[in-house]
């Protein structure tokens, strides 16, 4: 039995779906002791806990909360923990999650483990966690109380549970100007347009097979005729053929589309990090042995700029008759 | 002004992992070694600001004694000096790491003045910490920001874009502070044949720090078994479009 620290971030009033995880994660680790969600800030979502399996929520009220501003939130995480004296204070493996973590960490003198997807209390804890964005596991050891760690994404399926609604328990951290120096102080709108790769149903990429710039027409082509993304691989965007804003993978966007088609992409490991979301994968590769065949559903062999005019067209003939 | 880069050692990792038989490294037999493309992208930005408004550039690296090679890279494309802290090999926790850079950039500032900007990748392309920048940058009592695609060094502040949903949010911190940026920032630029010559004869000091206990101590390496799958081959070349465009409105893509 331990007493848990769960950071829950939120997006304007709802409780981010990674963050419902890490409730749940925490929930197992806790086993009959108590989990202590805090929340910086974002009344609506501290009051939307009901189910989530919170015993108690936490939240800080202060102005330095009406943007993101790490630091501070890290401050006041680290003021509640002062108080309960959890055994592991945790939270989602996204990058504010992370930041915030690293930075609680930080100030508390302790280690920090990003990315876990398994975590056993104990001294010392041991645990599970991401390297090379996935393509690589870690069994490690943490030495710290309370254990610091951040939950991979995606790894725990959120589970609700019909324990009453916790109490919310608001309060006013103590922070210093320091803690207010990091914040957002503005924000830039994006130029909207076309579908966003991470949220796409369908992505075509391009990889170095592509050839040039221009090469990536038909792509655009096809992308065009499914309502699909265009994406790319990091040889693309290194021969600046492409924007980085394209680019699939480990450094990169992580895409979950139904279906990925990835033509002229051997498949490294850095490249497949970032499209292991996607339900089917078709391959267009003049290699049939090409890496990517080992994840690929579909596969047609040959050049692609052959290939993927023609399905083009083909597509254009069946809607057309 | 006066520039740090901090840049890691790791294998150039393609097709399937293979770890050493004691499952506690990769397997290098093969491989040659690199950096991660967030650190590509903040050595290209730290030669940028010192190519625009001058200064003193420095790259830092802790890792054993073939990591020169990636000092090496960084010098060639504009660096003007390197600092390697020499590890035996064994790896070094995130807490350790930042300990270790700590320490040279006290000596260094003690030298030749304060870094007015401390540039790191997000996260290391092998263990990914996400934390060395933020370690350093506690340790130092300076700010820190994360994931950042956009940076403008203006007289004695920094603004620094990160992307966010439907948009950019923006901070401005004031200098010296420390800066953890991705992919995207802007596009590397290749080593010039001249650049990898210059790079020869540029300073590159060396210690060895000891390493503390680790408090975040790897066990053993795990390489997770995706589902291999045996692709339906539909076909070769122009022929294959039919049976392709069968599949998609199986889909109900067309
Ligand atoms: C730390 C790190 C992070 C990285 N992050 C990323 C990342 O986020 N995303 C990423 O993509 N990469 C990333 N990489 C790079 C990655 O290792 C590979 O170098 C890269 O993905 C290769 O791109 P590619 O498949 O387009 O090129 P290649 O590996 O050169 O493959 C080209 C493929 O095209 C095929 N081909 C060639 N001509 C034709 C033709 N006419 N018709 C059909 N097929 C053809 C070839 O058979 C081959 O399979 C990273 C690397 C490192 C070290
Ligand atoms: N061994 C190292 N030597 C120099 N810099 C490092 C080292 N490890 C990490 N860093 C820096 O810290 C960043 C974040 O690393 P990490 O916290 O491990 O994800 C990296 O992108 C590097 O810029």
């Amino acid at each position: 039995m331990a007493d848990i620290l769960v950071l829950a971030t939120s997006t304007a009033g709802v409780v981010d779906e990674v963050a419902l995880q890490a409730i749940t994660f925490g929930r197992r680790m806790a086993a009959a002791g108590a989990v202590h969600v805090f929340v910086a800030g974002d009344e609506a979502a501290a009051g939307a806990l009901a189910g989530s399996g919170a015993t108690r929520v936490h939240l800080a009220r202060h102005d330095a909360f009406a943007t993101f501003a790490p630091d501070a939130v890290a401050a006041a995480l680290w003021q509640v923990a002062g108080e309960i004296r959890p055994a592991a204070i945790v939270g989602p493996g996204t990058e504010a999650g992370n930041t915030i973590l690293a930075r609680t960490a930080a100030r508390a003198g302790l280690p920090f483990a990003a990315n876990c997807v398994a975590l056993t209390l104990g001294e010392p804890s041991t645990l599970t966690r991401l390297r090379w964005g996935g393509s690589l596991q870690e069994e490690a050891i943490l030495r710290g109380r309370p254990a610091i760690a951040s939950l991979a994404p995606h790894v725990v399926a959120a589970e609700t549970a019909d324990a009453a609604a916790p109490e919310v328990a608001p309060f006013t951290p103590a922070l210093a100007d320091a803690d207010l120096v990091v914040r957002v102080v503005d924000r830039v709108p994006a130029a909207s347009g076309g579908v966003s790769l991470a949220d796409a149903k369908v992505v075509v990429s391009g990889g170095r097979g592509v050839g040039s710039a221009d090469g990536f027409a038909p792509i655009e082509e096809l992308a065009a005729l499914l309502g699909a993304a265009v994406g790319c691989s990091r040889a693309v965007t290194m021969a600046g053929w492409r924007s980085h804003t394209d680019q699939v993978g480990q450094t990169g966007t992580k895409i979950a589309p139904n279906l990925y088609i990835a033509c002229g992409i051997s498949g490294a490991t850095q490249h497949m990090a970032g499209a292991k979301g996607a339900k089917k994968l078709l391959a267009i590769n003049k290699d049939a042995e090409a890496p990517i065949m080992a994840a690929a559903d579909y596969a047609v062999i040959g050049d692609l700029h052959e290939i993927v005019p023609a399905i083009s067209a083909e597509i254009r003939r069946v809607r057309g008759g | 002004m006066k520039v740090l880069v901090a840049v890691k050692s790791v294998p150039a990792v393609a097709g399937r992992i293979g770890l050493t038989p004691d499952e506690r490294a990769i397997d290098t037999k093969h491989l040659s070694f690199t950096i991660s493309p967030h650190e590509e992208c903040a050595v290209e930005e730290a030669v940028r600001l010192i190519e625009k408004g001058g200064g003193d550039s420095v790259v830092v690296t802790l890792g054993p004694e073939a990591a020169v090679e990636q000092l090496r890279d960084a010098l060639a494309l504009g660096i003007a000096r390197g600092i390697h802290l020499v590890t035996d090999g064994e790896e070094w926790d995130p807490e350790s790491t930042a300990g270790a850079i700590v320490e040279a950039i006290r000596a260094d500032e003690a030298e030749s003045g304060p870094f007015d900007l401390i540039l790191m990748g997000n996260e290391s392309a092998d263990s990914a910490g996400y934390q060395v920048a933020v370690r350093v940058a506690a340790a130092l009592g300076r700010p820190v920001v994360t994931t950042i695609k956009g940076l403008a060094v203006d007289g004695r502040t920094v603004r620094c874009e990160q992307e966010a949903s439907g948009g950019r949010d923006v901070f401005s911190l004031p200098l010296p502070a420390v800066v953890a940026v991705l992919e995207g920032l802007n596009l590397p630029r290749f080593p010039s044949v001249p650049g990898r010559l210059r790079a020869k004869s540029k300073p590159i000091a060396t210690s060895r720090p000891a390493r503390p206990e680790q408090r975040l101590e790897m066990q053993r390496l795990v390489v997770p078994q995706g589902a291999t799958k045996q692709a339906e081959i539909l076909g070769h070349g122009a022929e294959a479009a039919p049976k392709v465009v069968e599949v998609l409105s199986g889909l109900g893509l067309v």
